[in-house]
C-alpha cells in the first residue's frame, strides 16, 4: 500500500467514527452597502495605511501623470507590457521621453539580472480593487508577468476607480474565480515590508519600496 | 554565539534560564504587548463573534470532509499541473523533497517561509545530501546566519534585539555594523537577490490548499514568499494535510483572521495564489511545481473527537502572542517547532508525551488562547485532556500517554481521595494534622520555591464552627 492509501485509509476509517460538516454563514465578509464614495475613500485610507500612494488622474491624461511620477521619483528604467492597452497608451505617452522602456513580456531566463539589478521601475494594469483592505489584485498574464510587479524597486499600479469592490469575498464571488484560476492570482496591499527586526517597520526588503497607485477616474 | 539547542524534555530548565535573563523577557515582553494592542485595534469595528463562527465552520467543515477533499485537492492540482506527493512522517518527506531535488541536481535551494519544513528538519536533511537550503524570510534568514531556530512561528527572530541583529549581521555577512534597520534590511535584500536568482529549486510553506481549485495561498509581507515561488526553475510547496480548505471562497474570512490575529493588519502585503507551473505562453514563474502532503501524526490527531479540534489551527500564533507563560519564557523554552499554548497541544501528537509530558502544564489555564484563537479551538480544555492522557488518566490515544504516570502522586490522590469520602476519618486526620502541625515540612518540592509551605490551622474549621454554633444558642 501506498503513503496515500495507508493515509486516507486512517483518516476514512476514524476511530470515533464519521463527522458532520457545518454550514457557514458568510454574511459578515460581504454586503457591506457601500456608495461609491465611501468605498474610494475607504480602498484609499486602507491603502495608505499601509505606505500605498495614491495619485489620483483622468482616464484621458493618467499618462501625463505617469510621466510626472517617473520624473519625480528620478526612474530611468521602466519595464513594462506591450499588449495591454495600459502599456500601449504608456508607451505612446514616454516613446519620446528620457525614460528607458523595457520590454516585460520576455522569457524571464533572457534579461534576470537587468531585470533584478538595473529596471527601477515596472507598471502594470491591475484587474480591480478592494475597498476593505485596500488592496489590488492582478492576475498576471504574458504579457504583464508575475515579476513585473514584484522585483523592480517601485510598483506603478493603473487600477480603474469603478473596478473598485468592497470586500475581498465579493470579488471571488462576483467575478467567479473559482471558475477557473489563473496560474497566479494576486492581492497586493501595499509595498514589500517587513518588521523582522525588533518590530520596526522596513520598506522594500524583498519586493517593491513604493507601491503608487495611479487610480484612474471616467 | 554557540550553537544552541533546546528540547522539550528540558522544558523547566531552559524556563528557568530564559526567566533569568531580562534581555529575552524584555524582548518578549514588548512585541507581545504591542502585537496584542494591534490584533485588538484590527478587529475594531468587525463583528469578530460571528467572523470567528464562521473561520470555526470553514475549519470544522474541510476536517469533516479531510479524506474527499484531499483527493479533489490532489485531482484539481494534478489536472493544473502540480505534482502532488503524500508523506507518512517527516523523514518521508524530506527523502521525498531531496529527491526531486536531486532529479533536478539541485544545489543551491532558496526558502520562503514554512514551520512544516522546520517541524521536519528539512534543512539539515537536504545540507547532509550536499544541498544547500537558505531561508530568506528576514526573520528566518537572521536566525538561521544565528545558527538558531525560530522562537515564534510568525516572528521567527522576535527573541533578538536590534543589537543582537547588528551583530549578527555584522559577523556573518560582513557588513558594516549598523543598527540602522533600513540599511540592514537593504543589506540583506542584496544578499537573497544573488541567491533567489541562483537557486535551483523554491520550497515553501501553504497557508491554504484549496481543494475546489487546486490553489495553494501563501500569506505573507516581504515578497521573499513570491520570489520564492516564481524565480527558481522547480517550486516546492510543503504543507500538513489539514491546511485545505474545500471552497475558494473560504479563502476570504479566513484570511481575514489570519491577518488580523497575527500581527493586527487588515491585509498582508501579499496574498499569493498559485493554481499550476508556468503555461508555455508564459515568460515567469516554476517549470515544475510539487505539493508534499504530510501527514506526521496527523491522522493520528484526526481519530479522536476530542483532539480533532487541534487541527482547525491556521497557525496564526495569536495564542502565543496573549499567554503570559509564552511572554515570559520566549519561544525556545518549549523546545519544539511550535511553542506557546498551540504547540503544547499539538507537539505530544508530533513527538510523544514521552519527550513533551511537561508542555500542557505550561499553562495557567487562564483562558486567553482560547478566547483569541480566530477559529475557536478550545486550547484550555485540549490542555487539560492532554495533562489527563500524560498521567494515564485519559484515553490513551496519545503516543507515549501516562509517560508522567507517577506512583507516588497516585498514592498520594488516591488516598486524599479516600480521606474526603470517609467523613469520620477525615475529621480524625484534620485533627491529628492540627496538633502535630509543628512537624510539617516546611520544603514540599517545586511548590515551596516561590511560596510558604502551607500549615494546618491549630483548630480546624469545622471544630470553630460547632463552637460557634454553640455559642450562638447559648447567647
Amino acid at each position: 500500500m501506498s503513503a496515500r492509501e495507508r493515509i486516507l485509509k486512517r483518516l476514512r476509517e476514524r476511530a470515533d467514527g464519521p463527522l458532520e460538516a457545518p454550514e457557514s454563514e458568510f454574511a459578515v465578509v460581504t454586503g457591506r452597502g457601500w456608495t461609491p464614495e465611501e468605498r474610494l475613500a475607504r480602498f484609499e485610507h486602507w491603502i495608505a495605511s499601509v505606505h500605498g500612494e495614491v495619485v489620483h488622474v483622468s482616464r484621458a491624461d493618467w499618462t501625463v501623470r505617469l510621466a510626472e511620477v517617473l520624473r519625480d521619483k528620478g526612474v530611468r528604467r521602466l519595464a513594462l507590457g506591450r499588449a495591454h492597452p495600459v502599456a500601449a497608451e504608456a508607451r505612446a505617452a514616454l516613446a519620446d521621453g528620457e525614460v528607458e522602456l523595457v520590454d516585460a513580456d520576455r522569457d524571464i531566463e533572457s534579461w534576470r539580472r537587468e531585470q533584478f539589478e538595473l529596471v527601477e521601475a515596472g507598471v502594470a494594469s491591475s484587474q480591480g480593487g478592494v475597498a476593505e483592505t485596500g488592496s489590488l489584485w492582478l492576475w498576471p498574464t504574458p504579457d504583464e508577468p508575475r515579476l513585473l510587479s514584484l522585483v523592480p524597486p517601485i510598483h506603478i499600479a493603473v487600477l480603474d476607480a469603478e473596478a473598485i469592490e468592497d470586500t475581498l469575498f465579493d470579488v471571488m464571488e462576483g467575478q467567479d474565480w473559482a471558475a477557473g484560476m489563473p496560474t497566479n492570482a494576486l492581492l497586493i496591499s501595499g509595498p514589500s515590508k517587513t518588521a523582522d527586526i525588533e518590530q520596526t517597520l522596513a520598506y522594500g526588503v524583498h519586493g517593491p519600496r513604493e507601491l503608487i497607485v495611479l487610480l484612474r477616474h471616467p | 554565539m554557540s550553537v544552541q539547542t533546546f528540547t522539550p524534555r528540558a522544558f523547566h530548565e531552559q524556563a528557568r534560564e530564559a526567566l533569568g535573563n531580562p534581555q529575552i523577557r524584555a524582548n518578549f515582553r514588548s512585541a507581545m504587548d504591542g502585537l496584542m494592542a494591534k490584533r485588538r485595534d484590527s478587529f475594531g469595528d468587525w463583528d469578530l463573534e460571528t467572523l470567528r463562527e464562521l473561520g470555526a465552520s470553514i475549519r470544522l467543515r474541510a476536517l469533516a470532509r479531510l479524506p474527499d477533499l484531499l483527493e479533489r485537492l490532489e485531482a484539481n492540482c494534478e489536472a493544473n499541473g502540480i505534482r502532488v506527493h503524500w508523506a507518512e512522517d517527516g523523514e518521508h518527506a524530506c527523502r521525498l523533497i531531496r529527491e526531486l531535488c536531486e532529479a533536478r541536481g539541485a544545489r543551491s535551494v532558496i526558502k520562503g517561509k514554512s514551520m512544516v519544513t522546520e517541524e521536519m528538519h528539512l534543512n539539515a536533511h537536504l545540507e547532509a545530501a550536499g544541498i544547500q537550503a537558505l531561508e530568506s524570510d528576514l526573520g528566518e534568514y537572521l536566525v538561521q546566519l544565528n545558527e538558531q531556530t525560530p522562537s515564534h512561528i510568525i516572528m521567527p527572530a522576535i527573541h533578538l534585539n536590534t543589537d543582537e541583529i547588528a551583530d549578527v549581521m555584522h559577523d556573518k555577512t560582513g557588513i558594516e555594523r549598523t543598527r540602522d534597520v533600513d540599511a540592514m534590511t537593504a543589506a540583506a535584500r542584496a544578499q537573497l537577490r544573488e541567491r533567489f536568482m541562483a537557486a535551483d529549486v523554491g520550497i515553501s510553506g501553504v497557508n491554504f490548499a484549496v481543494a475546489e481549485t487546486g490553489t495553494l495561498c501563501l500569506v505573507e509581507n516581504e515578497g521573499n514568499g513570491r520570489m520564492t515561488t516564481t524565480v527558481p526553475p522547480v517550486h516546492i510547496a510543503v504543507t500538513g494535510l489539514e491546511k485545505v480548505v474545500e471552497h475558494l471562497r473560504d479563502v476570504a474570512p479566513l484570511y481575514s483572521l489570519l491577518t488580523r490575529s497575527a500581527t493586527g493588519q487588515h491585509a498582508t502585503t501579499y496574498l499569493n495564489m498559485i493554481s499550476g507551473p508556468r503555461k508555455a505562453q508564459e515568460h515567469d514563474g516554476p517549470e515544475e511545481v510539487h505539493l508534499v502532503l504530510v501527514d506526521n501524526g496527523r491522522s493520528g490527531i484526526y481519530q479522536d473527537d476530542e483532539l480533532l479540534d487541534t487541527l482547525r489551527c491556521i497557525r496564526c500564533g495569536a495564542c502565543m502572542n496573549h499567554c503570559p507563560v509564552y511572554t515570559r519564557v520566549g519561544g525556545h523554552s518549549y523546545g519544539t517547532t511550535y511553542p506557546g499554548p498551540i504547540g503544547s497541544i499539538l507537539s505530544p501528537h508530533l513527538m510523544g508525551l514521552e519527550d513533551t509530558k511537561d508542555l500542557p502544564t505550561a499553562s495557567s489555564l487562564c483562558g486567553a488562547c482560547g478566547e483569541v484563537c480566530p477559529v475557536k479551538i478550545p486550547i484550555p480544555d485540549l490542555l487539560v485532556r492532554l495533562r489527563r492522557e500524560a498521567v494515564g488518566e485519559g484515553r490513551g490515544n496519545v503516543r507515549g500517554a501516562g509517560a508522567k504516570r507517577s506512583r507516588a502522586e497516585l498514592v498520594a490522590w488516591k488516598g486524599w481521595q479516600w480521606l474526603a469520602t470517609h467523613p469520620g476519618a477525615w475529621r480524625g486526620g484534620t485533627a491529628i494534622a492540627g496538633k502535630l502541625r509543628a512537624l510539617t515540612p516546611s520544603r514540599l518540592g517545586p511548590w515551596t520555591e516561590y511560596r510558604t509551605a502551607p500549615k494546618p490551622a491549630k483548630t480546624t474549621l469545622h471544630t470553630l464552627l460547632k463552637q460557634r454554633r454553640h455559642e450562638e444558642k447559648d447567647a
